[in-house]
């Protein structure tokens, strides 16, 4: 391992960014993931309280 | 020690959140008018008549830590404890636990507002507090972070809203970047040494100073952003997916971006040059965030018009793109070669702590205020707008007149005559900042004066005073 040196532990620092990078994406638009997030951007609305405005639009997130 | 509840069962802790957010108020008036105050020595030198305890050197970090942790602290554990509650369906974890963080916290502040202007100093920017004060601090924050990540453990609900995990990274690396940066060899009761030496303890203060920024003034402000924009415009946030992004972008970011305070030092030029290249691709993560709130507003443009509490959230948008633009540009080494020491720096804080920090949480509170005392809108709506308006226009009287300072600063300290002399004295520049430093006095003092406006709309609020009033222009 003498050619281990600072610069090799950069470019494979690099490279895992990417790699978690590009990952996180394709984990939050994949499709099996569209249903959880929908939901999930609804939580702020529908927690029982009645003296708030529900969400005007519930369907419009389904579209992004 | 008195739960409310508000809604149906579970029985919500929303008590604690009010007195939270009375005191963001409070100790907003408090911590602005210091700002107010030093400023002003800045124009009329001989203000503080003498007496140390006026000194401008020790009022501004009791300036600085009474806004970012006292004002900003306060909205913070305010909304954070309200949205933990809110999108978990569920009771805080320990009502007492939640009453010991607020004691806790308020009688730091008070140790603080003692201690600075005694001349009780670590040196450290933002974190000057002496160590007693400083194992206070972990205490009460390790209690905070209990009560919040114990709540999100008894979460009724699948999912972990996007707001709670901004709240929950803010509250996670402000632990850690507080306990290792204050690691220190106390003297006695009041005086002690840091545990590190040199460039690494330069080092060391910037990772931390500069992740006070990320994460105490970043993360945590976009928890909020997160939950009471969609919550205010009445519709769900933009994009879910790109808030994930988001997140995971702007978290494992902003902790690489602290050595751009050092350029040009004796840090290394590699880790000098690292800052500089992670703080230009932060504005990639930092923008995303901001056009997802503002798209969040896309087919509601129309409630700006007379909700101004909608337009404090929006504006607060407005200024945090803006100053995440200007940062990575003066992250880079040439331009910090001009702005750096310059009152451009300041102007830049500002435009984040104004603009982005305090707008977002006013509004925050705004909307706070009348669901915690069970009506439908704040005492005055009219007054919410004027606060906005002074808030607004205070901002950028001080930020415009930040860059002017700095830009001529910066010019001037890096002329050269022929024969190699500098061409200005420092008095030079000083004197070149006058004007400046008057307008930055009236932008602050109308920030502070719509912060005075905000203390009377409250108490008229919570006392459940009613006033009929034309509709809000």
């Amino acid at each position: 391992m003498n050619d281990m040196d600072t610069n090799v532990l950069q470019g494979i620092s690099t490279a895992f960014a990417i790699v978690a990078f590009l990952g996180v994406c394709a984990w939050a638009y994949s499709a099996s993931k569209k249903k959880d997030f929908d939901e999930a951007a609804q939580l702020p609305f529908n927690d029982g309280f009645d003296n708030d405005v529900q969400s005007d639009d519930k369907n419009e997130a389904d579209e992004r | 020690m008195s739960t409310e509840t508000l809604g149906p069962t579970p029985a919500y802790n929303f008590n604690v959140v009010k007195w939270f957010s009375i005191m963001t108020v409070i100790w907003g008036v408090v911590g602005m008018t210091v700002g107010v105050i030093i400023a002003a020595e800045l124009y009329w030198p001989d203000l503080n008549q003498g007496i140390q305890y006026l000194h401008f050197g020790r009022l501004r970090p009791l300036h600085t830590n009474a806004v970012i942790f006292a004002f900003g602290g306060c909205a913070l554990m305010a909304t954070s404890l309200y949205v933990v509650q809110r999108t978990c369906h569920t009771a805080l974890v320990s009502n007492a636990l939640a009453w010991f963080v607020f004691w806790g916290w308020n009688l730091i502040i008070v140790a603080a507002a003692i201690t600075l202007p005694l001349g009780f100093t670590s040196g450290k920017e933002y974190a000057e507090l002496e160590w007693p004060i400083d194992i206070a601090i972990a205490v009460v924050w390790v209690a905070y972070a209990v009560v919040f990540f114990g709540t999100i453990m008894k979460r009724q609900t699948s999912h972990i809203y996007v707001a709670n995990w901004f709240f929950g990274a803010f509250i996670i690396t402000v632990a850690v970047l507080h306990i290792v940066n204050s690691a220190a060899m106390p003297v006695h009761m009041f005086k002690s040494y840091s545990a590190y030496a040199g460039a690494m303890d330069a080092m060391v203060q910037w990772w931390y100073g500069h992740n006070a920024v990320g994460f105490f003034l970043t993360a945590g402000f976009l928890g909020i952003m997160y939950y009471f924009v969609p919550k205010q415009a009445g519709r769900p946030v933009y994009s879910y997916r790109l808030s994930i992004v988001h997140f995971w972008a702007l978290i494992s970011l902003y902790i690489w971006a602290g050595p751009h305070h050092l350029h040009y030092t004796a840090l290394p030029d590699w880790a000098q040059s690292l800052g500089m290249v992670m703080s230009l691709i932060l504005l990639a993560p930092s923008w995303g965030g901001m056009i997802n709130g503002i798209m969040t507003l896309s087919g509601a443009w129309h409630k700006l018009r007379t909700d101004p509490t909608l337009r404090f959230l929006v504006v607060s948008l407005s200024f945090y793109g803006m100053s995440t633009f200007e940062g990575p540009m003066m992250a880079i080494k040439t331009v910090n070669a001009l702005s750096h020491y310059t009152d451009w720096t300041i102007g830049h804080v500002h435009s984040g702590a104004l603009g982005w920090v305090a707008m977002v949480s006013i509004g925050a509170i705004y909307h706070l205020l009348p669901k915690l005392s069970d009506r439908e809108e704040m005492y005055s709506v009219g007054l919410v707008n004027l606060h906005f308006w002074l808030a607004t226009i205070g901002t950028v009287l001080y930020i415009a007149a930040m860059w002017v300072n700095g830009i001529t600063q910066g010019l001037m300290w890096r002329l050269y005559n022929e024969d190699g002399t500098l061409t200005y004295s420092f008095v030079e520049s000083v004197i070149a900042s006058y004007p400046g430093y008057f307008v930055r006095f009236i932008g602050g003092a109308m920030f502070t004066a719509g912060m005075l406006i905000m203390v009377y709309n409250m108490v008229k609020t919570l006392r459940g005073d009613q006033k009929s009033e034309p509709a809000a222009a």
